[in-house]
């Protein structure tokens, strides 16, 4: 069996149950990150780290077909345009780059604090995108190397 | 007791970790050696009351510790044999550090109080965060709102390197299909 091929029965079954629930984590702390500790790097990371879990455990094939990748390519590289772009609207809209325009609401509800959520938003799945990338496109080069020798 | 003295003994155990991670043969204990110290970092930060801080640093430890382990193992290292010229640049080494220590005693004694920062921004931070920009999480206004500037640019300098990344491992896999 190569290296490349996943791990054991165990390893697969537990992480099927448990994945969804690290992505449903992730999401949590990313869309409560004007709340509560956390935000969109801390978030992000956790739903890479979910993705990772399941590149380690079910190998780079299953991986390849389960997560479209071309699609996570251009949500990444779309995510730092769109934070350009709620950027710009604050020059528009209050006078300044980055400005917080959106109506502020009320202290402690989950639909407050203006862009900040959305901001949280868009970094969450910029980070979560580019950390899984980075492992993918190692994991890929290795076994190209692999398969050389 | 006290945060310094939990902080300190946080300290003590990082060094050690440090420590043990040059000093072992196997790469895979060294590379776990090395995890302790930054979830000692993660732990500070909880001493500190800054749990964002905590959360980011534990994932990115993991996160590090993962990429470290699938880049490092199954690889040969060449061992490295003691000589005299490294003996004497290590201990080159430990004098001029001493000397910058000692030097550096009198900034030390002209730092502000531990907890008591010199900045007044941060106090206007803490009066009016939550009423300017409604936000409950006192950190995330600051990263999102007043310093977003910042924001902007991690954002920029995560899509550069993921971009150079992406590209140097590609670049080399497509020649090798060419050549194919």
């Amino acid at each position: 069996m190569k290296s490349h091929d996943g791990m054991t029965l165990i390893v697969k079954t537990v992480t099927r149950l448990s994945v969804w629930l690290i992505i449903l984590y992730g999401l949590y702390i990313i869309l409560h990150g004007h709340l509560t500790p956390g935000g969109g790097f801390g978030g992000g990371v956790v739903i890479a780290l979910a993705f990772l879990n399941v590149l380690l455990a079910f190998g780079h094939k299953f991986t390849g077909e389960w997560l479209k990748i071309p699609l996570l390519e251009k949500l990444e590289s779309g995510s730092t345009l769109l934070f350009m772009l709620v950027g710009l609207l604050g020059i528009f809209y209050a006078g300044s780059f980055l400005a917080n325009y959106i109506i502020k609401g009320s202290l402690y509800h989950l639909f407050s604090a203006g862009t900040i959520p959305l901001l949280n938003i868009i970094i969450g799945v910029k980070v979560a995108m580019s950390l899984f990338l980075v492992v993918w496109v190692m994991a890929a080069f290795k076994i190209e190397e692999e398969e050389e020798q | 007791m006290p945060v310094e003295t939990w902080l300190t003994f946080v300290l003590g155990i990082m060094i050690i970790g440090s420590v043990v991670a040059l000093e072992l043969k196997d790469i895979l204990s060294a590379i776990i050696a090395i995890g302790i110290v930054g979830l000692g970092v993660s732990v500070a930060f909880l001493f500190l009351q800054a749990p964002d801080l905590a959360i980011v640093q534990f994932l990115f430890e993991i996160f590090a510790i993962i990429i470290l382990i699938k880049a490092f193992i199954k690889k040969d290292y060449h061992v490295e044999t003691p000589s005299r010229i490294n003996l004497y640049l290590s201990g080159i080494t430990v004098i001029i550090l001493v000397v910058i220590f000692i030097f550096s005693i009198p900034i030390f004694k002209s730092l502000p109080v531990f907890g008591e920062p010199l900045m007044t921004t941060s106090q206007y931070y803490l009066d009016n965060g939550a009423a300017e920009t409604g936000a409950a999480n006192l950190v995330s206004s600051i990263i999102l709102d007043y310093r977003a500037y910042d924001t902007l640019g991690e954002v920029t300098v995560l899509f550069t390197a993921i971009l150079g990344a992406l590209t140097v491992l590609r670049i080399k896999s497509r020649t090798k299909m060419e050549k194919r």
